[in-house]
């Protein structure tokens, strides 16, 4: 007899606009106080302090534009959001300030959440849309000089980039993109060249979110549709399909794997959050408390594994925190 | 023929005379029927025999040309073949010229499609010839773009000169098509325009088909034009005829064979955007399975069974139904969606509350947009307003025909309001359709009311039934199901959605002149009023409709578009079925006799087929109630 799902370990409240994006800051040593950052449709960015469940410092850098992404980059000293005023703000939040140090100005009108990579102590390679229909742009962080603009051959039609993920195999390999596209297909880029390594129609709808597990070269997107779909990149550098998972309701706007790849969460359209199991995506469970279309998920980085968390932003303006699956 | 001796120079103009003679008597095919096989053998490698034939068809006399000339494109199997047996004749006799390339193809229309292919491809098969072929060409594009052709000739002939022209485009070489490449450009443009205006859906079909087939000849790369209209068995072998099949192949098949296996394989293609994959894409085996100590087992899954489809509820009143469609906020897609799935059954099942709102409800429905992309909306639109029309028919009539003569309405929806009346009308006046609206399958004739409205076709069946229904049968036994009877509820209204309609046909409003551009919905309206008419049948009202409609029917007679003239005489014909044989001779009998001698005329001298088939019944009818009337004592 299965146990009915759990309840959330608690519930925040107050952003006072829809949520679009969460990045949990909490793998610090003690006395550091495990911190959420939250973006949301009013344009501010909301520092979640886990302890008092309360609201910390509020960031106002986007002009009341939507906060669609972000990004800690090494610590909860640095920031990266990125808003719907076309633009990408670096901020320095270390002791108690809260300025934004430096912006790029992308003159993206889309959606698509930019990826950050990390490849050298204090470098990061900054996938984002660029300003023409079907490129990505990399820019390097925080020198904001571009490495290389990712352009579709002609005629391809694979429409705006959706979601994207830059990753490298390990620190001396070469760092390479997933971008999903609105055609439905996930293409492989190679950064240093620029050149498309692998192209692979995943979706008849576009691809709403993706995410990658480098070690086991598999990868998951979601769609508007009801279909999950599971690839993988074999030693030619090429996409194939593995397999597909259908959903009972069309729509996920986000997926993630936790970082010790066992679970991977994903936030449906249908108000509902579902959990499964990496290795064979076994369905785990369906947590169902928002009551409206669910945004963000993001799984915490703590340290010690039983304090891990799932936290989810939803349209309903509550940001919801789970602890399931912890004890494995 | 068969003993003229060889090696001599002998004068064959006697032959010819007697040839001539006995073609243009009428014997063409009893003389040809023996002549032509026979030259065909001996022609098909004979030079000199070549050379006879051709000596024979240029001594015939002018007089007598045409007929030899008509019996051997009719009666030779192939193209290649006639040009043997004709050779140039058509470039050396003027009168031959004029019969191949303007009686046989402007003038007349009753060749078979064979006949053409072998005139085009006789034309086409020499180079003298050729510039022949063209100048055709340019004389069938020119009877085809102009507009008081489309409108006045008769089906039959446009269609035969669409075939010749396909059959010549099919003919023509690249650097032909390049040297008239504007003119088919110009004459298509045109044409297409007047083709569409028409109201007859088998000539807009035509002048689609040859539109896209000439823009696939002088267009062989880029974008082609492409129409969407049903596919049938016309518009197929139309499209077929673009294909030729090589006329010299040893087997004497009948040249549509070769067309149609090749037309399968040349239909024009549009040059197709990406074929999406679909996501099945080949699936790779899952070999980690087996090997490794699977960590998923640790994981117990949760219970999921509430996890089940998201299902948005519809409204269950009335009222809310009105809100949810009235109102401005766009989050809630989901919600007017499902309202207007569940519009139609909701007041069917609230008839009272209906009542209440029906006006609003009607005025809601008649503006309703598409909002979002539901499948069928159309007809989903269509069966509220006619379930909302059946439940309080006076109020809704009342202002549907209002609103049918006002201002700033789309001739859809103007067009949409006349349907809604039919099948509301349809409903309330047949006992069988309790709250169905479906139109087959009813033991009563129904009429076909959509788009394409074919009530033409089902009078003679119509009159059928009802000299059948008539007749009194003796010892059947139950033999059908009864119906269950119901008063008749179309009684009480049905001068309430036919009167309105006819007053104001006349006055032109600025958007909307039915007089005048807008003859399609005056065509649409005019078979709506006989529909109307005939369910009216046992009302009370249907003395009065009939008088009404008669006048409205004599003023309209001349209209020049045979649409409007065929929904006319389909009033007629319900007048002459609806209203009871003594209230017709009693009122209308000074009228009816006029309207007989106009209905003479129209049959013999109509350019339409179907209005002339339509003036015959209706003769038929008057007839046939003047014969009950002298059958009945009185």
């Amino acid at each position: 007899m299965a146990l009915p799902p759990p309840d959330p370990q608690f519930v925040l409240r107050g952003t006072g606009a829809a949520v679009h994006t969460l990045r949990f800051s909490c793998g610090g040593p003690e006395p550091d106080i495990p911190l959420l950052f939250s973006g949301s449709e009013n344009g501010f960015i909301h520092v979640w302090n886990l302890k008092t469940h309360r609201v910390d410092t509020a960031l106002d850098g986007h002009g009341r534009k939507s906060v669609y992404c972000v990004e800690t980059m090494g610590g909860k000293d640095r920031l990266l959001s990125q808003g719907r005023d076309q633009r990408i703000c670096l901020w320095d939040l270390a002791e108690g300030r809260t300025s934004v140090t430096d912006s790029v100005f992308t003159e993206h009108v889309g959606f698509c959440r930019c990826s950050l990579l990390k490849v050298a102590q204090g470098r990061w390679l900054m996938a984002m849309a660029a300003r023409s229909l079907e490129e990505v742009q990399i820019l390097e962080l925080p020198s904001k000089t571009s490495v290389c603009t990712l352009k579709p051959e002609v005629g391809a039609k694979l429409g705006m980039p959706m979601c994207l993920k830059l990753w490298q195999l390990n620190c001396d390999s070469q760092p390479v993109l997933l971008a999903g596209y609105e055609d439905g297909s996930v293409v492989l880029w190679n950064v240093s060249m620029g050149k498309p390594l692998s192209q692979l129609i995943c979706h008849q709808e576009p691809v709403m979110s993706l995410d990658f597990d480098a070690e086991k070269a598999k990868g998951i997107s979601g769609s508007s549709e009801k279909v999950l779909s599971i690839w993988s990149l074999n030693e030619q550098q090429n996409l194939q399909v593995c397999k597909t998972h259908r959903l009972v309701n069309a729509g996920i706007s986000d997926i993630t794997i936790r970082p010790d790849k066992k679970i991977l969460a994903t936030a449906g359209w249908d108000h509902r959050i579902r959990i499964f199991g990496w290795k064979k995506l076994k369905p785990l469970a369906v947590l169902d408390y928002h009551t409206a279309t669910v945004h963000c998920v993001s799984f915490s980085d703590h340290s010690n594994p039983r304090e891990r968390l799932l936290a989810a932003g939803s349209k309903d303006q509550r940001i919801s925190v789970w602890s399931i699956y912890a004890q494995t | 023929v068969s003993f003229i001796p060889g090696g001599l120079d002998c004068s064959i103009s006697f032959v010819s005379h007697v040839l001539g003679k006995v073609c243009v008597h009428g014997r063409q095919k009893e003389i040809l029927g023996v002549l032509v096989p026979h030259l065909t053998d001996l022609t098909k490698s004979d030079c000199i025999w070549q050379r006879i034939c051709w000596r024979l068809v240029e001594c015939v006399p002018d007089r007598w040309m045409e007929a030899v000339v008509l019996g051997f494109v009719q009666g030779a199997p192939r193209a290649d073949v006639l040009s043997r047996l004709l050779g140039n004749l058509v470039v050396k006799n003027k009168k031959a010229q004029f019969v191949v390339t303007q009686k046989m193809l402007l003038l007349q229309y009753g060749h078979t499609t064979a006949v053409l292919q072998n005139l085009l491809g006789y034309l086409s098969l020499d180079s003298l010839r050729r510039t022949l072929l063209l100048r055709v060409l340019q004389e069938l594009l020119e009877t085809w773009s102009s507009s008081s052709a489309v409108k006045h000739s008769p089906a039959e002939q446009q269609l035969y000169i669409s075939k010749a022209i396909l059959i010549c485009l099919s003919h023509l070489k690249e650097p032909e098509i390049e040297s008239c490449r504007q003119e088919l450009l110009t004459s298509m443009m045109e044409g297409v325009k007047c083709h569409l205006d028409s109201s007859l859906p088998q000539l807009r079909r035509l002048g689609m088909v040859v539109a896209e087939s000439i823009s696939l000849k002088i267009n062989t790369e880029g974008p082609v034009l492409k129409f969407e209209y049903e596919e049938d068995d016309e518009t197929r072998e139309l499209k077929s005829l673009l294909v030729q099949s090589p006329s010299f192949c040893a087997v004497p098949s009948l040249p549509d064979d070769n067309r149609s296996e090749k037309a399968d394989a040349a239909l024009p293609l549009v040059p197709e955007s990406n074929e999406k994959l679909h996501t099945a894409a080949p699936v790779m085996p899952d070999e980690e399975l087996d090997a490794e100590l699977d960590s998923d087992d640790d994981l117990t899954p949760y219970d999921m069974s509430e996890d089940k489809e998201l299902k948005i509820k519809a409204p269950v009143y009335i009222r809310d139904c009105i809100e949810v469609l009235t109102g401005s906020r766009s989050e809630d897609m989901d919600k007017w969606e499902a309202t207007v799935k569940a519009l139609e059954s909701l007041v069917r099942k609230n008839p009272a509350a209906t009542r209440e709102v029906s006006v609003e409800l009607a005025k809601i429905l008649l503006h309703l947009e598409e909002k979002t992309c539901i499948e069928g909306f159309v007809e989903l639109r269509q069966r509220a307003q006619v379930a909302v029309l059946t439940t309080d028919p006076i109020p809704v009539a009342k202002y549907l025909t209002s609103q049918f003569y006002s201002l700033n309405y789309s001739l859809r929806q103007r067009m949409d309001i006349l349907d809604v009346l039919v099948l509301a009308a349809q409903e309330l006046s047949c006992p069988k359709f309790h709250g169905k609206t479906n139109h087959s399958g009813a033991q009563k004739p129904c009429i076909q009311l959509l788009p394409g409205s074919d009530s033409s076709k089902d009078w003679r069946r119509i009159v059928d039934e009802r000299i059948k229904n008539k007749t009194r049968r003796f010892d059947m036994g139950r033999s059908r199901v009864e119906l269950a009877s119901r008063p008749n509820e179309f009684n009480s209204v049905a001068g309430h959605f036919f009167f309105p309609l006819i007053q104001h046909f006349d006055r032109p409003l600025t958007t909307f002149d039915l007089l005048g551009e807008d003859h399609l919905v005056l065509g649409r309206l005019v078979h709506t009023l006989a529909v109307l008419m005939y369910l009216a049948v046992n009302t009370v009202a249907v003395t009065a409709m009939g008088k009404a409609l008669l006048e409205f029917v004599w003023a309209l007679r001349f209209h020049t578009d045979s649409y409007v003239r065929q929904g006319l005489l389909s009033c007629v014909s319900s007048l002459l079925l609806s209203v009871p044989t003594e209230r017709i001779l009693a009122d209308m009998t000074e009228e009816l006799l006029e309207a007989q001698s106009w209905l003479g005329d129209v049959m013999e001298k109509d350019p339409d087929g179907d209005c002339r088939r339509l003036a015959l019944q209706n003769l038929l009818l008057m007839e046939n109630l003047k014969k009950k009337l002298e059958a009945v004592p009185s």
